[in-house]
């Protein structure tokens, strides 16, 4: 089949890639026809210096370094302070004043504040928002824009097809909320602190911490501060603290750096498909009054991007007192193209003559991007590990077809929380009772439902695209509702279905016009995104020559045009050579990059607490 | 040397200086700007908003003059919304000992000028007594750079602005400042009590780590109003209007001299 040549030719390049005769190291050694050492200047200085992937014991700059670290105690330590982490959070002190037990709960949120980090359409399902909070009109829940009208429509070049909605359709909103998730997730902090829970923004929980003989988790470490670039100890290094508990929780969205260690090392994926990938663009668009429909929804799939490439777009106009939209774009992570620019294919989108009407006369006042989970049930690995379990976006639960997430991640949340409290009572290491929970709950019926949607999209080899999809949906999904008794795959990761660039056609993609269309950096620059420049890049590479050998002369560097922050920059080197050059203080915390890699050398870790982006109700 | 100071009866209590550190909470440097449709000023509701780069560099110095043993006790305070208390606690977490917060109602917060601020301080300055009050040099919202100077003014202390070193004079019986000023550096020697304004090389700040924050919480924070402090929070001046800055023209360039004096010619720049 095309993906095993796919995978296979793949790993023949970089097994290739390895066996080149390196006669020169990194260091600049190289052994002459004599057989003697000179000292070169270095082809390329060290691109990542990051202390996870250089040993500061071995390091003569560490010597004199005191490396311990403070330890405190608390039951429950919940890493991620969004939607997920926040419902465990809640639900948690809610059943401590339940049942009269008391415990410590931590949560730990790299973000300066709480929901600066988030990053959702959001048309919000207020199902899990109700059952942890009945009475959260009265709690002043920021859910203002109910949804008044559904609209979904196929972009050709240049006509906007209308398609019907009916009821019972996943696009089909009605009951539902036109939300800025950050502002919910703010409150949501807010409502977590009066139950008396301890919410530390600007804490990033960096490294994973097991009991002695390493068989279970016993808590986290948060981040070291005041390490120079170079990988030295600044004066102001401090080394970051831990938190024993007795159940950790991993809420740190899609693709968490934490999850993604947990899940390797626990093998939680066995048996289970890997999780697949879109990535996610949004902009705030303030409005011009005429054009602004307080409540309107608006969902749609087609130009510009074409019928191989899975992807689809939203407006939501949001009705908060000024003419606000929200407006968005996922393009599935599984484009085979390396030309490809999501973001580029989102700026072109706005020029659509149906789109452009709608913001025309506006004003972009805001950006971001983010990579969310499209691989359903298929893709759930095994939720509980010993010592603790992944919620939310962590594990992906976001139904695809409907583009929403955050009810089944509260809920998610909700149901470990109740496990979580469970294991403690009775002193168990694994709240196994979390992953039957949620397979019996309206999270898993829902997500089972649609799970053969998404693949739809593969259907005929992929032939048919997007209109397979739709016609999967229309036909077949419409009448059983799930309920078909075959379940398709995904068919392989996302890294693995990038084509070389020499088998693909480059893209041409028409320059911004500064009204409707944006240039990447002064986009970014709308994310007040900033890092400390003085550390070590938290992108970090598993081997520094793998950018240069291969995923520039195979793909033509795709991490260039897939990061939507500009974080990966090939310059040229004075003797005509290309070097990967890496803009850490870019970085919006999306994680695409770890996701898309075809080589799977990028490992995304946490940088200091408090940085990253600084998005305002997004 | 430093030892040596503490006998001396000269440098204040033998105990050390006593440090009053001023903070400001502004919108973060990093955050792109936006001015408000209606033009009155920039955009603040739900921006993130941090401690003033130039205020945390005064609040590292205090915090170094007492592990120098320079200082015995070092106090922050804020003028401010009640978010101004989040700035506070990060002085604490870096090593203040306690902190003052007085409160600004919102409706006066926009109007608030340095001579508001500066009588507030010298209030405060009255009751408490500091030797030494550091300030930022400016705040990056306004860039006023006029605080540290009335406040001197107002309370008649000498001032040192623009400092990049701090530290005992020769006799130690006053401290010797170097200014950063056009021409380079001037080191001059100010007698205490003193204002100080804090430049961007007189250090770099230490990061507040989460088990400093937490032992923060327990530091006294205490609530003063400006009608207790007596002082009147009349605007002096009237904001017009706030705008965008106008957009930058592309350029154009030229290949020789004589292009460009055409050019310059063209524009009636040059006869």
């Amino acid at each position: 089949s095309k993906q095993t040549m796919l995978s296979s030719s793949r790993a023949a390049l970089v097994a290739a890639a390895a066996k080149l005769p390196r006669l020169v190291t990194r260091y600049g050694y190289c052994t002459t026809a004599a057989g003697e050492r000179q000292q070169q200047k270095p082809l390329s200085p060290k691109i990542t210096t990051h202390p996870t992937r250089n040993d500061r014991a071995k390091d003569p700059r560490w010597k004199d370094i005191d490396m311990t670290r403070a330890a405190d105690e608390a039951d429950v330590v919940i890493v991620g302070g969004g939607p997920a982490g926040l419902s465990a959070a809640c639900r948690l002190a809610q059943l401590n004043a339940e049942k009269g037990t008391e415990m410590r709960i931590v949560v730990l949120e790299k973000a300066s504040s709480v929901g600066a980090h988030i990053m959702s359409g959001a048309c919000l399902d207020p199902k899990g928002l109700v059952e942890l909070f009945p009475d959260w009109q009265e709690r002043g829940a920021p859910l203002h824009t109910p949804v008044t009208g559904d609209k979904f429509y196929m972009l050709t070049e240049k006509r906007a097809i209308p398609l019907p909605l009916l009821p019972g359709m996943p696009m089909h909103n009605h009951g539902n909320y036109i939300v800025r998730l950050g502002n919910v997730v703010a409150w949501l902090g807010e409502q977590a602190e009066s139950l008396g829970v301890e919410v530390y923004p600007g804490v990033a929980a960096a490294e994973v911490l097991y009991t002695e003989d390493g068989s279970a988790v016993k808590g986290v470490a948060t981040n070291d501060v005041g390490i120079a670039k170079d990988g030295s100890p600044k004066d102001s290094f401090e080394r970051g603290m831990e938190f024993h508990c007795k159940q950790l929780i991993i809420a740190e969205g899609t693709h968490g750096h934490l999850a993604k260690h947990l899940i390797n090392r626990y093998d939680l994926r066995a048996g289970r498909e890997p999780q697949t990938y879109g990535i996610g663009f949004k902009e705030l668009w303030e409005l011009s009054e005429d054009r602004w429909r307080p409540g309107y929804v608006e969902h749609g799939v087609g130009w510009p991007l074409d019928s191989g490439t899975y992807g689809g777009y939203f407006i939501y106009h949001l009705n908060e007192g000024s003419p606000l939209a929200a407006v968005g774009f996922v393009v599935g992570l599984d484009y085979s193209n390396p030309y490809l620019s999501p973001f580029h294919e989102f700026q072109q989108f706005k020029h659509h003559p149906h789109v452009a009407a709608a913001l025309t006369g506006g004003k972009r006042i805001g950006y971001g991007a983010r990579a969310l989970n499209e691989g359903g049930v298929q893709s759930l690995p095994k939720l509980t590990f010993p010592g603790g379990c992944l919620v939310g976006c962590t594990a992906g639960m976001i139904n695809v077809p409907k583009v929403k997430g955050t009810h089944n991640a509260m809920k998610s949340g909700s149901l470990a929380a109740e496990a979580v409290h469970e294991a403690i009572g009775s002193g168990e290491i694994e709240p196994a009772t979390y992953e039957e929970a949620l397979r019996n709950s309206w999270v898993y019926k829902e997500l089972h439902s649609v799970r053969n949607i998404r693949p739809s999209f593969h259907l005929l080899n992929g032939r048919l695209g997007m209109f397979g999809g739709m016609a999967y949906t229309g036909a077949v999904w419409y009448f059983t509702r799930g309920r078909e008794p075959w379940t398709f795959s995904h068919g392989g990761t996302d890294h693995e279905k990038l084509l070389p660039a020499k088998d693909c056609k480059p893209k041409d993609y028409p320059k911004p016009d500064n009204v409707l269309s944006f240039d990447l950096l002064s986009s970014v620059a709308l994310t007040s995104t900033n890092h400390d420049h003085d550390q070590p890049p938290h992108l970090t590479l598993y081997d520094d020559s793998v950018p240069g050998q291969v995923n520039l002369s195979v793909y033509d560097g795709p991490e260039q045009r897939f990061c939507p922050a500009g974080v990966y920059e090939y310059v040229e080197l004075d003797d005509g050579s290309k070097r990967l050059q890496i803009n850490a203080q870019n970085c919006i915390h999306c994680k695409t990059c770890d996701i898309k890699d075809p080589t799977q050398n990028i490992n995304w870790v946490t940088p200091q607490g408090g940085e990253g982006p600084a998005y305002n109700g997004m | 040397k430093y030892i040596h100071i503490i006998n001396k009866a000269d440098m204040a209590a033998s105990k050390g200086l006593k440090i009053l550190v001023g903070c400001k909470r502004v919108i973060d440097y990093a955050v792109k700007v936006r001015v408000k449709p209606d033009r009155s000023g920039v955009v603040t509701e739900g921006v993130k908003h941090s401690m003033n780069p130039f205020d945390e560099i005064a609040v590292e110095e205090a915090v170094r003059m007492k592990e120098k043993k320079l200082a015995g006790e070092a106090v922050a305070i804020s003028v401010g919304p009640p978010q101004s208390q989040e700035t506070l606690r990060t002085a604490l977490a870096m090593g203040i000992d306690r902190a003052i917060h007085v409160e600004i109602p919102l409706a006066q917060l926009e109007k608030l000028q340095p001579i508001h601020v500066s009588k507030l301080l010298a209030k405060v300055c009255e009751s408490e007594k500091p030797d030494l009050v550091i300030l930022g040099k400016q705040a990056i919202d306004d860039d006023c750079n006029q605080t540290g100077q009335m406040l001197a003014a107002l309370l008649d202390w000498p001032q040192a602005t623009f400092a990049s070193k701090i530290e005992p004079s020769q006799d130690s019986k006053q401290l010797r400042v170097t200014r950063e000023v056009d021409g380079g550096l001037e080191t001059i020697d100010v007698s205490v009590p003193a204002v100080v304004t804090s430049d961007l090389r007189l250090n770099e700040p230490r990061y507040a780590t989460l088990p400093n924050i937490m032992k923060a919480k327990k530091k006294p924070l205490a609530k003063m109003s400006p009608d207790q402090l007596g002082v009147d929070l009349q605007p002096r001046q009237e904001v017009i209007s706030v705008e965008d800055p106008p957009v930058r023209k592309a350029g154009a360039k030229v290949e020789s001299v004589e292009d460009l004096v055409g050019k310059l010619r063209e524009k009636g720049l040059v006869k």
